[in-house]
């Protein structure tokens, strides 16, 4: 299925054409994740200690650069957030983790100085206890194809001459001299590109079905609104490598006809929409975007907007309502926005990852694409791992790579609360976030891509995937999600509206312990309901995650409603704390804790708690040092 | 809201309020950049303000509110000094951001209905994802991030702004008396 020839091709696609860029480097991740832990004291530690040891300095890119010299630069998120901050030394091939300002000048001295290793600072496998020193031999980066993700834990985000140096802006300058708006279009469907915002829809018919419009005006959006709770890749592309999409909205514009694009940026990501302006405003400044685009005569404006959180706006005619000024609520279709958008006008709107693959498919031809991946579901998606597994970050793998490759390989198997290997802790991975569903143990080995997922309630939605283990209550997840799609429900459709505050309702019942037997029912019946008498995919999905939990877990739904019992503890209505008659010596530590007095007994003799009086706070069970209370 | 009492200077508000209409070229087209100016400039979006950006765009004052209301970033009433933002994505709810979130409440007295402490200095605010899901659970005080965050660690975050404020004998003592009419009522 996967050829890797043409992964290779792809992935070191421009990178022979900076030669002189041999020069030792210390990269830096500047993403989210690691520049909250610090990444730019270390940055800062780092100009200070190589400058203290007599060796030069560069923090610009520059052709003159001579073999003393350290090219010291930031790039975006490397994806492995939970190590961070990350240093990589290159060419050496080291990737240091957890690096504090204290660490750089050993570093410093170690590395750049005597090119030795400093082992401490490796990452440790936490299965094998091996210590790894770059990517090779990391199997959280060994086992991905990072083709869009590539360049974004490499380039430095605020340097369009370095994209440039790697091939940046070929295949946009290709696109407008060189191809008409037909080939591009033919290209791009030949290729199978579909959308990675979620619905899957094929990119070329899109662009195609807006190119035969007839009409002066045409946008094109870039949807880079990513509400998904637990989804960030969309956050890394536009933070790492800011000027593939803006080549991808070039070339899509270029497609249909439009000289207007649009970046919609969600608000909750500051960095995302500071780089995106700033390689907007760079690539003014080189003449790649303006009035005369690579000589063509034609004109190329791009704007950047920021989003005011609402999660529907990820909807494309709800995008366009919110950019006109308007709520963000959804308008039926058709007309689509490839026929009527924006002001009206003819409209395409794509997903961050989807336009970042752009430039690659025309570089390299639809074929070496088409190769990658499933027939059905060409390329690679990035998925962001998160919850209960070792190596949290985002994994770029081929579609119809097994659920179990990712969590297991490359995610490092599933963790405990404390955050310790949990042999056989796997209970379910959500994904696709509020729109999707769960999958289970069954589906281990299930190819994940498009159809494959649809056949079994889920979807891949933008990519989000949350392990979870063994001690997580299904019925909670599925409330969890419920209380978010409400939250977020715009109000338009009724079912949606009103049928969301009901399933809510009815889990509250079911995790409080006042369901009976026709709640179940009554959530399927009105789960369904909302699905079918709902105008956008928040309404029609949001009943996804309890329909799918219901689907796998029926029994823990079973155990909630007519055994008034949580398997997990983690409903505490249902919980019924009670001190081991054998076990308690009768210390009064829980009497002590016990914030309602509910605990009584003599001392040295067994306790008891007042099922009346219990608030269920689990304060008894923290108190017990021989864990003598139990079911809590 | 009726009751705040009007911290700026009303000429000086409409003054920023004007230049803020002015840099967006006055569209209606224009309202959520326009309000994202305006409440980057008061950290919220007083009334008088609203409607007074409603006669200038030429539009009723319900479209304006009914943005307004619409998006969560939009806040209609003022925050306090320090915001602290817990997310509640997927992956930092099943990495337990609810007890963090319950922490913070307990330590400011606190609530889902009153975010804001009376002297004004706190808000707790759930956000459902920051997207740095990779360092979950994770909290945003005043936009510098803190991941894999404890109860424990909330807590002595929120003591050590309290120390600093104590420390450089700043003016929460004044608005703790300017606002005290304005107790949580919930």
């Amino acid at each position: 299925m996967t050829s890797t020839e043409a992964l290779t091709q792809i992935a070191g696609h421009g990178e022979g054409i900076s030669t002189h860029a041999q020069v030792r480097r210390v990269i830096i991740c500047a993403g989210t994740g690691c520049m909250a832990n610090g990444a730019m004291k270390v940055h800062e530690q780092f100009k200070r200690e190589i400058a203290a040891s007599g060796m030069q300095v560069i923090l610009e890119l520059r052709a003159e650069a001579t073999s003393d010299e350290i090219r010291l630069s930031k790039s975006g998120c490397q994806g492995f957030c939970q190590m961070g901050p990350l240093v990589s030394v290159v060419p050496d091939g080291i990737l240091y983790t957890k690096v504090r300002g204290e660490d750089v000048a050993e570093i410093v001295q170690q590395t750049l100085g005597a090119g030795q290793v400093v082992e401490r600072l490796l990452y440790k496998d936490p299965t094998t206890r091996k210590s790894c020193r770059g990517l090779e031999d990391n199997p959280f980066y060994a086992r991905q194809d990072r083709l869009v993700l590539h360049e974004c834990g490499f380039l430095d985000p605020e340097d369009i001459h370095e994209f440039m140096l790697h091939g940046g802006y070929q295949a946009a300058r290709k696109a407008f001299v060189e191809m008409s708006p037909e080939q591009i279009c033919k290209t791009i469907s030949e290729s199978g590109l579909r959308g990675r915002g979620g619905g899957g829809f094929p990119t070329g018919r899109k662009w195609e079905a807006a190119r035969i419009q007839n009409s002066a005006k045409k946008y094109v959006i870039c949807n880079g609104d990513e509400g998904d709770p637990g989804a960030f890749m969309n956050r890394s592309v536009m933070e790492g490598n800011p000027h593939s999409v803006i080549e991808g909205l070039m070339i899509a514009a270029r497609a249909i006809g439009a000289n207007e694009a649009l970046v919609y940026v969600r608000a909750e990501y500051p960095l995302a929409v500071e780089r995106m302006r700033r390689a907007v405003a760079d690539a003014e400044r080189e003449g790649i975007l303006g009035k005369n685009v690579f000589g063509t005569g034609l004109a190329m404006k791009c704007e950047v907007m920021e989003g005011a959180g609402a999660f529907v706006c990820g909807e494309e005619t709800a995008m366009i309502a919110s950019i006109e000024g308007q709520r963000g609520m959804p308008r039926p279709k058709p007309p689509f926005p490839a026929q009527s958008g924006l002001w009206g006008k003819p409209t395409i709107i794509n997903n961050v990852e989807t336009l970042a693959h752009v430039s690659r498919i025309l570089n390299l031809g639809p074929e070496v694409f088409k190769s990658i991946g499933t027939p059905d579901s060409p390329g690679t998606k990035t998925f962001a791992l998160t919850g209960h597994v070792s190596n949290t970050g985002l994994v770029e793998v081929p579609f119809g790579t097994p659920l179990r490759e990712i969590v297991y390989n490359i995610g490092g198997g599933i963790t405990d609360d404390g955050g310790k290997v949990w042999k056989d802790g796997f209970k379910a991975v959500q994904i696709g976030g509020p729109s999707g569903g769960c999958l289970t143990v069954d589906h281990l080995d299930l190819p994940l891509a498009y159809e494959s997922l649809r056949s079994v309630g889920a979807m891949v939605g933008s990519g989000g995937l949350v392990a979870m283990n063994q001690g997580t209550c299904m019925v909670s997840i599925a409330r969890f999600f419920m209380e978010f799609t409400q939250r977020e429900s715009c109000g338009k459709c009724v079912l949606c509206r009103e049928g969301t505050r009901q399933l809510l309702a009815l889990l509250d019942d079911v995790i409080e312990g006042r369901a009976d037997a026709g709640t179940l029912d009554l959530l399927d019946k009105l789960g369904r309901a909302v699905q079918v008498g709902s105008l956008c995919g928040l309404g029609k999905t949001a009943p996804n995650p309890v329909l799918s939990t219901m689907r796998y877990f029926r029994e823990e739904y079973e155990e909630h409603v007519f055994e008034k019992k949580c398997r997990t503890g983690r409903c505490k209505a249902l919980l019924s704390p009670e001190i081991n008659q054998v076990k308690c010596k009768g210390c009064g530590l829980c009497i002590k804790a016990c914030p309602t007095g509910a605990i009584t007994g003599e001392k040295k003799q067994p306790h008891q708690i007042n099922p009346e009086l219990c608030i269920k706070c689990g304060a008894c069970a923290t108190a017990c040092k021989i864990h003598a209370v139990e079911g809590i | 809201m009726a009751s705040m009492p009007i911290v700026v200077d009303r000429a000086e508000k409409f003054e920023k309020v004007v230049s803020i209409l002015n840099h967006h070229g006055r569209r209606p087209s224009g309202l959520i950049p326009i309000l994202q100016a305006i409440q980057h400039e008061y950290q919220y979006l007083p009334e008088e303000v609203l409607t007074y950006v409603a006669t200038s765009l030429d539009v009723p004052p319900a479209r304006v509110f009914g943005v307004a209301t619409f998006y969560a970033h939009f806040a209609l009433e003022p925050k306090g000094k320090h915001v602290i933002r817990i997310c509640d994505g997927t992956a930092c709810h099943v990495k337990q951001s609810i007890p963090v979130l319950n922490a913070l409440h307990a330590k400011l007295g606190t609530s889902e209905k009153c975010k804001t402490t009376p002297d004004m200095l706190f808000t707790i605010e759930t956000v459902a994802c920051l997207g740095a899901c990779g360092l979950a659970p994770v909290i945003v005080v005043d936009d510098q991030v803190y991941g894999q965050i404890t109860p424990e660690r909330a807590v002595a975050l929120v003591d050590e702004i309290k120390a600093q404020e104590a420390s450089t004998g700043n003016a929460s003592q004044d608005a703790a008396e300017q606002l005290s009419a304005e107790e949580c009522n919930d």
